[in-house]
């Protein structure tokens, strides 16, 4: 037992890190449908525009770093209101509408990408001052992935109590819950609901300029996001961030310590995985009580 | 219980017929013109048509069959799936394998490849339909990547991303040589798409077509009714499962190649854009939607002013705000659309 921890360790730190990326990604797309029943099948194009930004102008020191963070904060912003504006006309058309109308976007904005970056993966350095390995009690880690595993963590943290513990976030809750009551007092959801996007989306755009060096940007890295963080929110059930959690970091062991234990079957684990949780809660494991 | 009332049952009849103007009517002389014309236009296209737009007619059919399997889940049975690239890529592998290993009969491919899609939709089906909604088209999503990836993985059946070539010219009628003319690819293609064509829309009619479309409308009073939903959810499944691995063996025959990328995303995609742009829940417009998508991919992007997938991007969009019925929704919603402008224009605000 000690010695299969010895062997895989490494690998499940490594899940970790993957799986607090995908809680940074899976969250917002998880709170967007759980409030506004807005499907965004562009949410992975929202992290690749974010890896592209670190990869254009993360350079190996701080100050690029901190100007990439910045800029995808803006396009974050700016994305997010861009998708919330054009998602607001089909009120009341449904779900597939919604659908077609992202996956239209995505396509068109992957295109764009294609203008200005070469369609291959391109790998982004993280700062030089953590591109390094460190041996911590024997085990040798990259030391970004420990890093990153403290900037999310912090990161999950913060939304979580913001989301459990203010009253924004109980505000937040109530219209997941029931957006025509919240409503009925007086409060105008459609601000919460576009605060939200933006936030989703921020998330998304940051998640992406951190995680560049963990999962690089290239043609169709946005689909794999999308499809990995649609995952998560189906485990988690949706509208639920202690759900996108808790599916993030089970899909994060499972496509690393899967990987490393059982490589030829690695695609169908990710099935299997939510196929258990949904055999056990067709809802997913934290259900707010919505039906989609 | 029948037996003590037939005197009723007579006269009840005419009442039936009367409630069910739309399915019962007699096929009017127009209808059958159209669909005339359509069919001799379709027979005449290899011989108008140069080979490229020959082989852009062959890929329109083949999407045609496959728009019309995503729209028996989403348009009939009120299922939104992204997934149904996944069964399309294993009636592809099945077809082209059994091509190469065991009989070069178009026949014995097709029958092979819809098996495998249904028993591929049977162990795969169960989970998705646990979900109704975005949620289902979420799980189909992941079905659909998933099988992605593994026909990358699976290198020693599938050849792994060098994907499957060296696929023998598919026989059309035992005895005969392998199709090799591009024009006769496009008969076999034709004939097959016409065929299934006709099935769906007996399918449609049928009982089962019927409950279908219940499940889509009001699923909880079907169930209140005593029918088993989630039997039916997956009997839709399962057949638009053969459905698209059917087109999956067709697209295996013409293009005499198999890779990852036909069972990719984009190909799901592809096929439900066929499906909105031509109207949810229509058959025919689903294939005059496939017409459309297929076009503008490979035409217009050939033209060189915008890439296929940029043009189709922005058709997706465009398709959602103008054409909220698709194509079978009829000029009607022009009009609609156009009142709407001139309202907004007018300083109404719609809500």
């Amino acid at each position: 037992m000690i010695g299969w921890f010895d062997q895989n360790l490494v690998s499940m730190v490594d899940g970790v890190a993957y799986g607090l990326l995908l809680f940074t990604l899976a969250v917002g797309l998880s709170l967007v449908f759980g409030m506004m029943d807005v499907l965004n099948l562009a949410h992975g194009t929202l992290y690749l525009a974010g890896a592209y930004t670190a990869y254009a102008l993360s350079d190996g020191s701080w100050t690029g770093l901190l100007i990439a963070l910045v800029v995808g904060l803006l396009v974050g912003v700016l994305g997010g209101g861009l998708l919330a504006a054009a998602v607001a006309p089909l009120q009341g058309r449904g779900h597939l509408d919604q659908a077609a109308l992202t996956l239209g976007i995505s396509f068109i904005a992957a295109e764009i990408f294609l203008m200005f970056f070469p369609a291959e993966t391109l790998s982004t350095a993280p700062p030089t001052a953590l591109a390094g390995s460190i041996t911590v009690l024997g085990y040798t880690y990259p030391l970004y992935r420990l890093v990153f595993i403290g900037v999310a963590g912090l990161l999950a943290a913060l939304v979580y109590l913001a989301f459990e513990r203010t009253s924004v976030g109980a505000l937040v809750r109530a219209t997941v819950a029931d957006r025509d009551m919240v409503r009925a007092m007086g409060v105008d959801t459609r601000k919460i609901l576009f605060g939200v996007f933006a936030f989703g989306a921020v998330l998304a755009t940051v998640g992406g300029v951190l995680g560049a060096p963990i999962l690089a940007p290239g043609p169709h890295v946005d689909q794999r996001v999308l499809v990995l963080s649609l995952v998560v929110v189906v485990i988690g059930g949706l509208g639920s961030v202690r759900g996108a959690l808790l599916g993030a970091l089970l899909i994060g062991q499972v496509q690393t310590l899967g990987v490393a234990l059982f490589t030829d079957y690695a695609p169908f684990l990710l099935f299997g995985a939510m196929l258990f949780v949904l055999a056990l809660r067709p809802q997913g494991l934290f259900a707010t009580g919505k039906t989609a | 219980m029948s037996t003590a009332q037939p005197a009723r049952d007579v006269r009840h009849t005419p009442d039936t017929r009367a409630v069910e103007p739309a399915r019962r009517r007699r096929p009017d002389v127009r209808q059958s013109l159209v669909v005339g014309v359509v069919v001799l236009a379709l027979l005449a296209i290899p011989w108008v048509l140069g080979t490229y737009a020959v082989m852009t007619f062959t890929k329109i059919l083949i999407f045609a069959v496959l728009a019309m399997s995503v729209n028996l889940l989403t348009g009939i049975a009120g299922l939104p799936t992204l997934g149904q690239a996944a069964y399309f890529g294993v009636g592809a592998y099945a077809g082209a394998l059994t091509a190469i290993h065991v009989s070069e009969l178009g026949l014995v491919q097709l029958v092979v490849a819809v098996v495998a899609g249904v028993v591929a939709a049977l162990l795969t089906g169960p989970v998705a339909i646990r979900a109704r909604g975005v949620a289902f088209l979420m799980i189909t999503l992941a079905i659909g990547e998933i099988a992605y990836s593994a026909a990358g993985r699976l290198h020693e059946i599938t050849r792994g991303t060098d994907g499957l070539s060296g696929i023998p010219p598919v026989v059309a009628v035992p005895g005969a040589e392998g199709l090799r003319n591009q024009g006769f690819i496009y008969y076999y293609v034709l004939a097959v798409a016409l065929i299934a064509y006709v099935l769906v829309a007996i399918l449609l009619r049928s009982p089962l077509g019927l409950t279908l479309r219940g499940l889509r409308d009001n699923e909880a009073r079907l169930r209140a009714v005593g029918y088993r939903t989630d039997s039916y959810a997956l009997a839709a499944y399962v057949i638009a499962g053969g459905l698209a691995a059917l087109a999956g063996s067709l697209w295996a025959s013409s293009q005499r190649f198999v890779a990852p990328g036909d069972m990719g995303f984009q190909v799901a995609a592809l096929a439900l854009l066929c499906v909105i742009v031509g109207g949810v829940g229509s058959m025919w417009g689903a294939c005059l939607g496939a017409m459309v998508v297929i076009f503008t991919r490979d035409y217009l992007g050939q033209m060189g002013f915008a890439s296929g997938p940029l043009l189709l991007g922005i058709l997706f969009v465009l398709a959602v705000y103008l054409l909220p019925k698709g194509i079978a929704g009829g000029p009607r919603q022009w009009g609609g659309w156009l009142r709407r402008l001139r309202k907004g224009a007018a300083g109404e605000v719609e809500v």
